[in-house]
């Protein structure tokens, strides 16, 4: 299987695009591009967080789903109403499959609730703002919670429900912090408009609020991280083991009260840079925490990361744990790594996924000698893919400045920049460079395609076309890609595996693959009097 | 004993038990041979819907959006639509468009009729498609609505009257199993080869392989039968817990004169008898005698396995004519339903589930449009041995450490939601094992001596 023919790029984008209407694919052909990456990383350009073309199967979700299921699902200690019909709570209720582990059984744990105000025909005609600010005290009667919030749905925004002054008069009667979130699924193009409205609305009600000032050497934050099958048990395990102490995640096995304390960090560290670099941006304006880009996903990456925090602090103490931490996980690694890539080696991966994700996991696929083809994200922007030095040239359209930029100031109190603008550009230099994401691109080989927002018939003929060994994508598309004898790794719920982060997570992620590209299911495909093409049975079966 | 919302005066909803409109219309679409769904409405809809439905039913499930944004939201969806029904005609060639409306393009309040006559006025396309509209707000009804109120809206669209009768037999089946659905058209084939059954999603929801690509899996009713039905003898509707004015049956009974027969759904041997006696009298054949015999061999068991099974209570919940269904099943059988519990609010809960039930249902708490704390609340003392329903049910299952029996849907916590079979003697036979085997399972698990002869 891991012979393969060599195929033209090129003409594999124009068989693809050959099948749209002139306008489509002149729109498609952007979104699609032959990585080639020259001096200084630059890559070609891509578009990226425009509109889906109506009718075309699309992988994206909408703007609640990014706000409400991805950003503040995984937090276990706060009410998350959502305000409308009963379908959205539904369909978002626990299906990320986030973990979280409470200290103790008291710990409030409401994940596994939806709740809803359920919206009848009454409330579309005569406005729902009375049945929320009900919910509301309904939902703290019964539980008591420390937080409440709420997530509007899109006949919310239509019928003009001002969830923002229900919250705020449900904040004073009941003393607790109540605040929403206009995230209505028509905002936006995709789940990126809800992680942008989350980011706001959790700097503004949420990151800051407690004064306590916790205890710790080297406070981090890690943000990005949504604990998908145990990833952030392993990346918690692995910090507080190098003596770094973890003030808060957003949002993978998180509470609020952690995130109210995100402040008194010293460094920021960013993970999926779609979802939250506007909260590391905003933390970093308004109290002086750096951030850097961090990535907990494959050996290599997770050992830089590491590295990289340790050298912020620059404590000798921390810099030896760090590397004494990873010798004894790579010692581990090794063995398995080195057993699997010689019967992976040369095989060959798409992923697309996510807005980081489909950066992230080629590095588990390289380290076990599998190339990736093609990869490309549902939801980022031009940025994951080029890399933040774009930021300046990405034009902003219609779509994206509906959703508020929020004008942070420095706290007049708080505001404490925790390295000189000479020590970090110091250790920029040393190779811990801050505000930085260089994107996927540059660390794609040449000649391999990048598409944003593939949809169900590009992902059909990229299968025709080059017969990837294995392609990763979400569970939407696994049922099609298998139903062709390609495996399907879904990397937004990791099908009913994990965790595949750190050093722990990469060995069961190459034992997953191993699995999955090794596997014999797919000779049975046909049952054996069916394989037998004769020309007289033919003749037997048309006659 | 019937507690409805109203009474609780509840406001927030704690974990529904049931499911948005449009999905239902999703569903019902997936039944008949080269239709396509296009939701009228946000890209996200389209997308939780599939990411649910293959969650179940693990098979491809490709569903169309007409990706509204802001802006659509405000000026109207016209435009989108028109885009969107042109690219899913060229990337499926589908023989039928199902549009469903969402939330979002019913609040606006676009009018589907007149945008499909723009659409049909100005487009350039040869050989359209049928079009078949459903509105579905999901803020009016649950996704059973939406399923009976596609059945309505594909009957009302393409069956004709020829003026040519003949003793055809339509069969509308409600929201089960695509394996329960393969056994319908069995039993159904077996008294006469004509017939209209749809929706029919065994095929196109539990399929094989594929050689090549197919944009469209094969399967369902064929759209040329569908037409047929309004020459039929009669109709079989196999749910009962809906509005007339959502029912198929009721529409052909009005406009073509075909009785309509409303028999809900068939577990259990009284409820299947019924289903059987029609199909008799409509086509004018006899049950075959494998039926007979299946039906001899579910008796029988249900005399095996009653020093297991008798006096155990048991909680029911998840769509209203499954519920209904399976609390019949359990009268005849000697479990006690104790609660029986929907999300549904078609308002005929409580008369259905007495209308098919002895005296054994008396006591039931018969809980309508409730969700799932409720039930947890409403059933803290009643002390269960048993939960019937679907995977949503396993934190109470797991709180209370009884057994979780899976039906209907969804079932995304166990392998084969598809082939799960609940209906006819042969599917009430695969769930009256598997019930009694749960009892069983738990009394060994429970039991100090590891018995393994029970």
């Amino acid at each position: 299987m891991s012979e393969k023919k060599e195929i033209d790029p090129k003409a594999a984008l124009d068989e693809i695009l050959s099948k749209y209407p002139p306008k489509v694919a002149r729109k498609r052909a952007k979104q699609m591009v032959i990585n080639e990456v020259g001096e200084n990383e630059q890559v070609p350009q891509i578009t990226a967080n425009v509109r889906t073309v109506p009718g075309i199967i699309t992988m994206r979700g909408c703007c609640y789903a990014g706000c409400k299921g991805v950003v503040l699902g995984p937090t276990r200690d706060i009410i998350n109403i959502t305000h409308g019909p009963i379908g959205c709570a539904y369909y978002s209720w626990l299906t990320r499959r986030n973990q979280t582990k409470p200290k103790s059984e008291e710990d409030d744990q409401f994940m596994t609730y939806a709740f809803s105000t359920d919206m009848e025909d009454s409330e579309i005609i005569f406005g729902g703002e009375k049945k929320l600010a009900q919910a509301i005290q309904e939902a703290y009667d019964i539980f008591q919670p420390k937080a409440i919030s709420v997530f509007s749905t899109c006949p919310v925004g239509l019928i003009g429900d001002d969830i923002h002054q229900v919250c705020k008069s449900m904040k004073e009667k009941l003393g607790i912090n109540v605040f929403g979130f206009s995230c209505e699924g028509y905002k936006g193009v995709s789940q990126s408009a809800g992680h942008h409205i989350a980011n706001n609305q959790l700097f503004k009600h949420v990151i800051g609020n407690n004064e306590d000032k916790p205890e710790g050497k080297y406070k981090f934050n890690l943000l990005g991280e949504y604990n998908i099958g145990g990833d952030a048990f392993v990346i918690e395990e692995l910090l507080e083991r190098c003596g770094i102490t973890l003030i808060s995640t957003f949002s993978g096995n998180s509470t609020i009260t952690s995130m109210e304390m995100a402040h008194h960090a010293d460094l920021n560290g960013v993970m999926c840079h779609r979802s939250i670099n506007y909260v590391a941006e905003m933390i970093e304006q308004k109290y002086g925490v750096p951030w850097i880009k961090t990535n907990f996903i494959g050996p290599e990456s997770t050992s830089k990361s590491l590295r990289k925090i340790a050298q912020f602090f620059g404590d000798q103490e921390l810099i030896d744990k760090v590397e004494q931490v990873i010798a004894e996980e790579m010692d581990k690694l090794i063995p398995v790594r080195d057993a699997i890539r010689e019967r992976c080696l040369g095989k060959t991966a798409m992923l697309f996924v996510g807005g980081s994700r489909a950066h992230h996991y080629q590095e588990l696929f390289n380290s076990i000698g599998m190339n990736t083809l093609a990869a490309g994200y549902e939801f980022a922007h031009r940025d994951d893919y080029e890399g933040r030095k774009v930021l300046p040239s990405i034009k902003v359209d219609a779509d994206s400045r509906n959703i508020e930029e929020l004008e942070v100031e420095p706290d007049p109190v708080l505001y404490n920049p925790r390295k000189s603008p000479e020590e970090m550009e110091k250790l920029a230099a040393a190779g811990v460079p801050f505000k930085e994401y260089q994107g996927m691109m540059p660390d794609m080989k040449n000649e391999t395609l990048v598409i944003d927002d593939a949809n169900e018939w590009e992902t059909e003929k990229l299968i025709e076309i080059y017969k990837p060994d294995i392609y990763c994508a979400g569970i939407k598309e696994k049922y099609g890609i298998q139903k062709h004898g390609i495996p399907c790794k879904q990397l937004h719920s990791y099908d009913y595996g994990g965790p595949y982060a750190g050093y722990e997570g990469a060995i069961n992620f190459f034992k997953e693959i191993d699995r999955l590209v090794n596997a014999n299911i797919w000779r049975h495909v046909k049952a054996p009097w069916m394989k037998d093409t004769s020309p007289t049975l033919e003749a037997t079966y048309n006659a | 004993m019937t507690m409805t919302q109203e009474e609780k005066e509840k406001d927030v909803s704690r974990n529904a038990c049931k499911l948005c409109t449009p999905f239902g219309a999703c569903l019902a679409f997936k039944g008949v041979t080269g239709s396509m769904t296009l939701l009228h409405g946000s890209q996200g809809c389209a997308t939780y819907i599939r990411r649910y439905m293959i969650s179940h039913f693990r098979e491809p499930i490709d569903i169309a959006s007409s990706n509204f944004t802001e802006d659509t939201a405000i000026f109207g969806g016209q435009k989108n639509f028109g885009t969107a029904v042109e690219n899913v005609i060229r990337q499926y060639s589908p023989a039928l468009i199902g549009i469903a409306t969402t939330c979002l393009s019913e609040t606006i309040g676009d009018d589907i009729k007149m945008l499909v006559h723009m659409f049909k006025k100005d487009t350039e396309v040869e050989n359209l498609p049928e079009i078949v509209h459903v509105s579905t707000p999901s803020y009016n009804g649950t996704h059973s609505d939406g399923y009976y109120s596609t059945i309505r809206a594909i009957s009302d669209t393409l069956v004709e009257k020829t003026g040519f009768c003949t003793d055809n037999v339509n069969v509308f089946p409600g929201m089960v199993s695509p394996a329960d659905l393969r056994y319908l058209r069995e039993i159904i084939s077996s008294f006469n080869d004509n017939y209209v059954f749809f929706p029919d999603y065994a095929d196109t929801l539990d399929g094989p392989s594929w050689d090549e690509y197919r944009p469209i899996p094969e399967g369902g009713e064929k759209i040329e039968n569908i037409r047929s039905a309004g020459d039929s003898a009669g109709t079989i509707e196999l749910f009962s817990c809906l509005d007339d004015k959502n029912s198929a049956g009721k529409l052909l009974e009005d406009k073509f004169g075909v009785a309509n027969y409303r028999i809900g759904m068939p577990i259990g041997i009284r409820k299947t008898d019924a289903f059987i006696d029609a199909l008799e009298r409509i086509t004018g054949s006899h049950a075959p005698a494998w039926l007979s015999a299946e039906r001899g061999r579910l008796v029988d068991s249900y005399i095996d396995a009653h020093k297991y099974i008798f006096g155990k209570k048991a909680v029911v919940f998840g769509d209203e004519d499954m519920v209904v269904g399976i609390t019949s099943l359990l009268s005849e059988i000697g479990i006690t339903t104790v609660a029986a519990v929907s999300g549904g609010k078609s308002g005929k809960l409580e008369s259905e589930i007495k209308r098919n039930n002895d005296a054994s249902c008396d006591k039931a708490m018969i809980m309508d449009n409730s969700d799932f704390e409720d039930m947890a609340e409403a059933i803290e003392k009643l002390k269960p041995d048993l939960l019937i329903g679907n995977s949503k049910g396993y934190m109470l299952a797991r709180k209370l450490k009884i057994p979780l029996v899976r039906t209907g849907f969804p079932v995304h916590d166990r392998f084969g939601g598809a082939r799960i079979q609940h209906v006819g003697y042969r599917g009430t036979q695969q769930l009256f094992d598997r019930i009694v085997n749960a009892i069983i399972e738990k009394r060994q698990k429970d039991g100090d001596w590891g018995y393994t002869y029970m």
